[in-house]
């Protein structure tokens, strides 16, 4: 299973090292730097030599100064090596057990959020990886290097830095926990008002139409300045603890300082070796310092590294596959028995005891009010989820023997909403069946009614759809479904809602398309509207998670009850216990 | 003028702030300088003269900076961020005061709301032009300053080396990387930019993928795409490589060049050597201020970016404008009529007219219906009466007069508008209730509520009016967001109603709902409902089929059947299979 939090894909791990080994090297190529240095000063200041005479150690000097810079470019492409590299394993992994987890899963979380993690949150793992993560390890190693350097040259030196360096790591946890749990405390408040700007630009409309733009106006005033309040109290605890770290800092330089002061006056100790461990001092603490810094970069990139762990442990649909020669073949008959489905968390189960049969080459239609579980049953059709009780066959083959993926080749969907992918219209017709000739294509959309728009379009099947292209309507939408579905050309096919976005004219249309489609196909096809039902072969009508009618539309008109009700239009229903 | 300019005047307000903040900022440097520095020469002197008692000033001199370096920086970030929190503030409400009047027009230009977000964004960005861009360039300029006059003291050439060396550091470098990273960094957003759409589309679009078999396709064009990346990222770490090894030389070479000059200086008497580790100290110290403004640079190209973006936003005209002279509105409570005069307007962006000619007379308290495809001209009909344009030829009038000549508060307080798509704003019930009337008491909610049908609902709810909805809150069922749009307009109480499809996205019996508490709203006031749902139409005094933007035929609904025409057809369409009438509907 997935370790928490702290874990680091393996082909990150060789650049991480390397990159702590190379700030390793860089301090000690400034502990050589800074030992030359001391040196040369001291022969020019005391032993009053000529440039000429210090000329080998200066070049020294300078050799160290590009040893030490050529380190530390290196170490920074090493980090950002390993960051380029999580940044991609993180990302395919998350994708892939997403696609694993399915719409299901997808459904509970909220897209927008998961889309975030997916682009905007794993590039900020960057920061935590390459920059926070070696600087943890550097300010152990570096501070360490250097005190064991200075310790035989001067141990009280050496003791005083030991001593005072981890009160600051101590404090900066001590205060940054603090400042959370003050962040944390406020977050609800500081997070709505945050997000109500963006709430009042994406309501202006309707503030406008209500007279209410200039209200608002000051109200985004008022509320920024109570943001900025609250915010800067909350931020007041994290810079106390910034001004002791620099506090600590300070003062431990100055003490050295007297200290070395002190015992050069009584001649105790020469006065390079002094210069040397003053020059090296700021060098100690830098790495601690550095490290309070990146700190909250750091801290966002692990919020998404949390965030991708939990993802990716959430269970999957268990893939197994199917045992060769036991495809099912077409017509197909899809027996539901005894389903039970509850989602996680729900008081009643969407899906009680369900029984029912798709027969072959005939339309089921399935109505009910919303929430009645029609779009679980499809799900559960789909395998997009799994039934808790009861069993689902086809042709009298569990469909729990079939792994998913080569089930769903067998499926076609026309949803509700369908999604247009950023791509030609040719592209998201062809999705379903990449490798159909252009003659199907263009049947494909004729069938769907789809001819006479595409062709008023400008660049004809080349038109650019989904974000950044083209705006369909929700018809044409619905119809370039209907042609991916055509298309694929499945013996199963499943239609959920398909012409509830539509105006009279393309609802004649898709009913048209429906009439070739259901052809020697077993169909099953989710309806408010009645009138886009009535002609099937089987109507059940659901009714909280349960099947209370079955029939045709003249024997359930005749029988009254639930459908008839639904036919005549009333306000009243009883929803069943 | 240009963008930087006009980002640096956002500064104005803050202009005192500002300035105290880059002092303390300077300060916060010139302490550590200090403290260094006189941490060097302390030592230095305590070997050369070994008397306690001239220590005392430098001693002095080292405890003094190490306080004033900590209290600097501690103030300095108090006053930094409250500043970059004002100017957020400043932003935010700029941008909002020149979207107002720029509504409704700019949301139909620009589509899914994608601008909006986008300015969101890009405001969010500009709030740290000070903090990433003009501070650390003012104090780099001012430490520079303080470090090569203090070189200056003990020898000119001394301060020349300093100041260009530091220039170098502090422009010359980043520039220098700006140079070589900038094709790499075009093409690696490019490739960000492709790749979030597929992202987005694979995990939105989820469904649809799967049920096309299409995983292993769209991960395989995910993996191509990371591949390219990969590819550009590296070239991007390798120039930071070197950017960064650049940077550190400087401040090694720097060090080394003052000592290459200054040794002579010694030898010759010039420059006394005691001094030699101060000056050396100093700047080393001094290159702190350098740091930040690599980072600068590549902050200034974004927020000039953002800022071209924010600006071309708000420098738009509006489409329309107050008068010079405002008729004053008809009394409340008066009933309102609407006529179309000849009508034509064309969109802004197309060529084709959206509406032809169009001329219609709607009585103050009739209801009238607009009919006809996706396209026909219906919302483009509702858009010129709440005045997000004014048509080309032709004119709209409010109680007999031109809309034109009212105030635009004035003639949109006459008009109740419900949508499709209503939006719930991220508060309460209560307040969002309250939009339609910010004086209405709790009494007057509920009675809304009731003659919405919402009572039950709210009531059921925990925190009943002040349960939080929207977004971050509880999510209303499409019925429950119309019902709550009815009871805000009903609070409203204007004496037109405007109805662009507002039971499009609901379930049949959602809908009949809807339509109930819809027809307790039209009781009283002149109504025109743009529909294409073809339900309960023999309540409406009129209907009006639109095709194309023209109105092709006009009529009540029994008279419309009859003549067997467009609205015959529609009609039929939507109710084909049933023989049974659908339209009977309990009052």
């Amino acid at each position: 299973m997935r370790k928490p939090p702290q874990y680091v894909p393996g082909e990150a791990r060789l650049p991480l090292l390397l990159a702590v080994l190379l700030g390793l090297l860089a301090t000690a190529a400034i502990i050589l730097q800074m030992g030359l240095l001391s040196w040369i000063i001291a022969r020019v200041f005391l032993n009053r030599s000529t440039l000429s005479d210090v000329m080998p150690a200066m070049l020294g000097l300078l050799a160290a100064g590009v040893l030490r810079a050529a380190l530390t470019g290196a170490r920074e492409y090493a980090a950002r090596e390993a960051s380029t590299r999580v940044e991609r394993t993180l990302r395919l992994d998350l994708i892939r057990h997403l696609l694993r987890a399915g719409p299901a899963f997808t459904r509970l979380e909220r897209t927008g959020e998961l889309v975030t993690l997916a682009t905007a949150g794993l590039e900020r793992v960057d920061a935590y990886i390459s920059r926070y993560l070696p600087q943890v390890a550097l300010s152990a190693g570096s501070p360490l290097l250097i005190a064991a350097v200075i310790f035989p040259f001067d141990t009280l030196s050496a003791v005083l830095l030991l001593v005072t360096a981890p009160i600051i790591p101590v404090l900066m946890v001590f205060a940054g926990s603090y400042a959370q749990d003050h962040i944390d405390r406020q977050w609800i408040a500081l997070s709505r008002m945050g997000a109500h700007f963006l709430d009042s630009v994406q309501g202006l409309g309707t503030l406008v139409l209500f007279g209410r733009g200039r209200d608002e106006v000051e109200r985004v005033a008022r509320i920024s300045e109570r943001y900025r309040q609250r915010s800067l109290k909350a931020l007041r605890s994290a810079f106390v603890s910034g001004f002791i770290l620099e506090f600590m800092t300070a003062v431990a330089i100055g003490i050295i300082a007297v200290e070395l002061g002190i015992r050069l006056l009584n001649g105790a100790m020469p006065f390079d070796r002094a210069l040397f461990i003053l020059l090296l001092t700021p060098e100690f603490y830098r790495p601690l310092r550095d490290l309070g810094m990146r700190r909250h970069a750091g801290m966002e990139g692990k919020t998404a590294l949390t965030r991708y762990t939990e993802v990716t442990s959430a269970p999957a649909v268990a893939w197994n596959a199917a045992p060769a020669g036991s495809l099912p073949r077409a017509p197909f008959t899809i027996s539901l028995v005894g389903v039970t489905y509850r989602y996680a968390g729900a008081a009643q189960p969407a899906l009680r005891d369900l029984t029912l049969t798709l027969h072959p080459a005939t339309v089921t239609a399935l109505v009910g009010p919303t929430g009645a579980g029609k779009s679980t049953l499809a799900q559960l059709i789909m395998r997009i989820l799994e039934p808790d009780e009861g069993e689902i066959r086809v042709n009298g083959l569990p469909l729990r023997d079939l792994s998913p993926d080569v089930w769903r080749r067998f499926v076609a969907v026309v949803p509700q909403r369908p999604y247009l992918f950023a791509g030609t219209l040719r592209e998201n017709v062809l999705m379903a069946h990449p490798d159909a000739s252009d003659e199907s294509l263009r049947e494909a959309l004729r069938i769907a009614g789809a001819e006479a728009f595409v062709h008023a379009l400008p660049y004809k099947y080349e038109t650019l759809l989904g974000e950044r292209g083209a705006r369909l309507s929700a018809g044409e939408a619905q119809r370039i479904a209907i042609a991916r579905a055509i298309l694929k050309d499945a013996p199963l096919l499943i239609m959920d809602e398909p012409t509830s976005h539509l105006d009279p004219e393309s609802e004649a249309a898709v009913r048209e398309a429906m009439t070739y489609l259901t052809r020697h196909r077993t169909v099953l096809v989710i309806a408010h509207r009645i009138n886009t039902v009535a002609t099937a072969q089987q109507i059940a009508v659901l009714n909280a998670g349960r099947i209370t009618q079955i029939g045709t539309h003249d024997s359930l008109l005749a029988s009254g009850g639930l459908y008839a009700q639904l036919v005549r239009g009333s306000s009243k229903i009883e929803v069943l216990p | 003028m240009s963008t930087s300019l006009r980002l640096l005047r956002l500064m104005r307000p803050f202009r005192w702030q500002a300035t105290l903040a880059v002092v303390l900022g300077t300060m916060m440097i010139a302490s550590s300088m200090g403290l260094l520095g006189m941490s060097a020469y302390l030592i230095a002197d305590a070997t050369y003269r070994p008397l306690l008692v001239l220590l005392t000033i430098p001693i002095y001199v080292v405890r003094l900076a190490s306080v004033t370096r900590a209290a600097a920086r501690y103030a300095e970030r108090m006053v930094s961020h409250s500043l970059t929190f004002r100017l957020l503030a400043r932003l935010r409400t700029l941008v909002y005061q020149r979207l107002v009047p720029l509504t409704p027009a700019v949301l139909l230009r620009h589509r899914s709301g994608d601008l909006l977000t986008r300015l969101v964004a890009d405001v969010d960005e500009l709030q740290n032009l000070y903090v990433r861009m003009v501070s650390p360039a003012i104090v780099a300029l001012l430490i520079t300053g303080i470090t090569t006059a203090t070189f200056a003291v003990f020898s000119p050439l001394l301060a020349w080396a300093a100041l260009i060396m530091m220039v170098l550091a502090g422009a010359g470098i980043p520039w220098l990387a700006s140079l070589l990273d900038r094709r790499t960094g075009t093409h690696l957003l490019e490739l960000r930019g492709q790749l979030n759409a597929l992202l987005t589309d694979t995990i939105q679009g989820m469904p649809d993928v799967i049920a096309c078999s299409a995983e292993d396709r769209f991960t395989g064009r995910i993996n191509d795409l990371q591949s390219a990346i990969l590819r550009e990222q590296r070239r991007s770490a390798l120039v930071s490589a070197i950017e960064q090894a650049l940077t550190d030389i400087m401040l090694s070479l720097s060090v080394w060049l003052v000592l290459l000059l200054a040794i002579p200086l010694v030898t010759q008497g010039i420059v006394g050597g005691v001094y030699l580790a101060f000056l050396a100290l100093l700047l080393m110290a001094s290159f702190e201020a350098l740091q930040p403004l690599g980072e600068a640079f590549q902050f200034s190209g974004r927020a000039l970016g953002a800022g071209t973006r924010l600006f071309a936003v708000i420098d738009a005209q509006p489409a329309v404008t107050d008068p010079a002279e405002a008729e004053s509105p008809p009394a409340s409570g008066t009933p309102v009529s609407l006529t179309f005069d000849g009508v034509t307007f064309t969109y802004p962006d197309e060529h084709e007219p959206a509406l032809r000619d169009v001329s219609f007379t709607l009585p103050a308290g009739k209801r009238m219906a607009l009919v006809g495809a996706t396209g026909a001209g219906k919302s483009s009909v509702l858009h010129l009466i709440e005045r997000a344009y004014d048509p080309e030829r032709g004119a709209v009038l409010l109680a007999h007069r031109d809309i034109r000549r009212y105030a635009l508060e004035d003639a949109r307080a006459m008009l109740a508008v419900i949508d499709q798509d209503t939006y719930i704003f991220n508060n309460t019930i209560r307040a969002n209730l309250r939009i339609g009337c910010p004086t209405a008491t709790d009494d007057a909610l509920w009675a809304a509520l009731e003659h919405a049908g919402l009572a039950d609902f709210v009531r059921d709810t925990p925190d009943g009016l002040d349960a939080w909805v929207g977004e971050q809150g509880q999510r209303l069922s499409g019925g429950e967001r119309q019902l709550l749009a009815i009871a805000r307009a009903m609070l409203k109480n204007a004496p037109v109603l405007l109805l662009d499809e507002p039971t499009a996205n609901l379930d049949a019996l959602t809908e009949r709902v809807v339509l109930d508490a819809l027809y307790r709203l039209m009781a009283g006031r002149t109504v025109l409902m743009a529909t294409h749902r073809l339900i309960a139409m023999e309540r409406m005094d009129e209907i009006l089929v639109l095709d194309h933007g023209r109105i092709v035929e006009k009529g009540t609904h029994d008279a419309l059947l009859e003549a067997n025409g467009l609205y015959a057809r529609l009609f039929e369409a939507q109710n084909a299979v049933l023989t049974d009438n659908l339209t009977g509907m309990e009052v």
